[in-house]
Parts: structure tokens; sequence; C-alpha cells
């Protein structure tokens, strides 16, 4: 009976004690993976299963609000005229802005052009920043005029004081769902530094640029949301 | 769309040690992000006019246009092997169902029919 093998076999047949790095080792291939082919592929399909469950989780938003909107249409667009849709129109060439930024982020690091990457990578940065800084603008804005739902929501709709409560619960929408991409914005922007730091260390080339293409997707995905959020928050 | 036929995918050519990777060429870039910045426009121009109900559901094809934009282009999917395109397409198909069983007990309780 053969003695079961050790981790360390298992996770390198052929090669025995050195801690396998052979002259064609990528420093970034993990060692349960073939190649960087295979690792690439892995790990972009594993973030589209992240992305399924995240289009679920906001489609779940999106199903309650058509839901209330066709039960409550008047609130709705008493509700939807507290928007300013200038704002909301220019934050979202902001934001696609930044999903071209991004994109080209991971173009030039499928070129191994670091400085254009990292520099792909900071404007990216700075839009989102802008888009969530307008976002807290317009909160307080909202704020200011009574408008969060619950104690703090003093608004009374004077031409139709019936529509009050509906428009509560049109605000209250407003808040969860454009908060939750806000919060998502902020954990991407979060990501984005970290991203920013090894790009610029050298990280990222045509052979590894799994890690950067991922970003992308989480910041494609967040903007996918927000172009369904402006017409059906802004626009009703 | 015939371009995805005629262009075999990178994971069926894919041999050896890099990463597959498609560059796909500056230009297409931007002419996505102009096309997302038009129909961005077109949203915000057909919300002024008054076409009633269909108002929404404009504003949704457009929507879903953008989408499948970002989705095809600036995500790659164009691109990707099948494995991502059964993952992405089946993420939309429980999205639909859920849509579906939801709207189809919801907006039909007021009906009366009986």
């Amino acid at each position: 009976m053969r003695s079961n093998p050790t981790l360390h076999d298992l996770q390198h047949p052929g090669h025995e004690g050195e801690e396998g790095h052979d002259e064609h080792h990528h420093p970034f291939l993990q060692h349960h993976f073939e190649d960087l082919g295979q690792q690439h592929e892995a790990s972009t399909l594993g973030m589209w299963f992240f992305v399924a469950q995240e289009i679920l989780f906001f489609g779940g938003l999106f199903c309650c609000y058509f839901i209330y909107r066709e039960m409550y249409p008047a609130a709705w667009k008493a509700g939807s005229h507290h928007q300013n849709w200038q704002i909301g129109a220019a934050n979202t060439i902001v934001l696609i802005g930044s999903s071209l930024t991004m994109a080209l982020a991971v173009w030039g690091a499928q070129g191994a052009k670091r400085k254009f990457t990292t520099l792909m990578l900071v404007l990216t940065l700075i839009l989102g920043g802008i888009f969530v800084g307008v976002k807290g603008y317009e909160y307080a804005e909202h704020i200011h005029e009574g408008l969060f739902p619950g104690s703090a929501f003093t608004y009374v709709q004077h031409d139709n004081p019936q529509l009050t409560r509906g428009v509560e619960l049109f605000m209250t929408f407003y808040f969860t769902m454009t908060g939750l991409h806000a919060l998502h914005m902020i954990i991407g922007a979060g990501l984005l530094l970290w991203f920013i730091k090894r790009t610029w260390r050298g990280d990222f080339g045509p052979e590894y640029y799994g890690p950067v293409e991922i970003m992308g997707l989480y910041w494609h995905f967040v903007d996918i949301v927000w172009i369904f959020l402006f017409p059906l928050l802004y626009l009703v | 769309m015939a371009q995805i036929q005629s262009q075999p995918n990178d994971h069926e050519t894919y041999t050896g040690h890099a990463a597959p990777h498609h560059q796909a060429s500056l230009v297409s870039y931007f002419v996505i992000f102009f096309a997302l910045m038009a129909l961005t426009v077109i949203t915000v121009w057909i919300s002024r006019i008054d076409l009633g109900a269909m108002n929404t559901l404009v504003a949704m094809v457009v929507a879903i246009i953008k989408a499948l934009l970002v989705i095809l282009w600036f995500m790659h999917v164009i691109h990707s092997p099948r494995m991502t395109w059964i993952v992405v397409i089946s993420s939309f198909l429980w999205l639909a169902v859920m849509f579906a069983l939801f709207f189809s007990d919801y907006l039909t309780r007021a009906w009366n029919i009986y």
C-alpha cells in the first residue's frame, strides 16, 4: 500500500522538495492551476457568477419597485418630480465616462502599458468620486426638504395631501436603491486604490491582467445598475 | 453579430501559457462610449414626450440596449468562452423567472374576473 501523498506532492507533481518555481513559472500563477490561461478563465468565470447573484440582488429591488409603482402611479410621478433630472443626466454621463476609462485601463493592462493603465484607473477613481459626491449633494437636498423616509419625513404634498405617504414610499425606494448603488461605488473606489498601487508596481501585463479585467467587470456592472436607475427614479 | 461566428473564440484557439486574450481596438471602446452617450440623450428626450404608458417601456428598451452594449463590449462577453455566455444568459433567465412569477401574482390581483 502506497503512503498518502502530501499536499506538496499534489500541488507539484514531478517536483521534489523545492518551492516549485521553475523558469516558466509566473509569480502570480496559483499552484492549483495548470497555467495562466486556465487561471484567467477560472477567475473571470468566478467573477461572472458573483455578478449573476448581484443581478438577482438588484433585480429583487427592481421587481418591488415595479409592483409598488403599479399600485401608486401618481405618487411615483410626484416623487420623481423631486429629483433634478439635469443632475441625474450629468451624473449618468460621468459614470459612463468612468466605465470608458475602466475599459481603457483593462486595454492598457493587456498591452503592458503601465503608466497609461495607472492613469486610466486614477481617472476612473476621480469620476467615481465625482458621482458619489454629487449623490451626496442630492441626498443633502432631499434631507433638507424633509424627504428622508421615517420620522424625518416632514414633507407634505400640498396639491394632494393624500399622495404624501406614497411619495414617502417612493423616496424609500429612491434611498434604498441609490444607497446600495453608492455603497457598491464606494467599495469599487476602495478596490481601485488597491489596483492603482498594484498597476504602478508593475504586477500586470499581457500574460497576467485577469484581476484588472475582474475589477472592470465589477465596475461595469455597477454602471449598468445606474443605467436602469436613472430613467426609473428621475424620469417617471 | 456575424463576427462571432466567423471568428473562433479565444478559448478554442488558446494553446499556451499566456492568458487567453483578445485585445479589442481602442477605437471600439470610444464607439461604444459615444453610442451610450447618444442613448442617454435619447432616454432624456423621450421622457419629455408624453407617450402615456409607453414611456416606461421605451425607457426600459433603451436601457436594455445600453446594458447590452456594456456587457458585450466593455465586459468583453462577445470575445469570451461559451461557459461565460452560459452564466451571463442564465443569470438573466433567472431574473426573468423572478419577474414573471412576481408580476403574475401582484399585477393580476385587481383583475376580479370571477
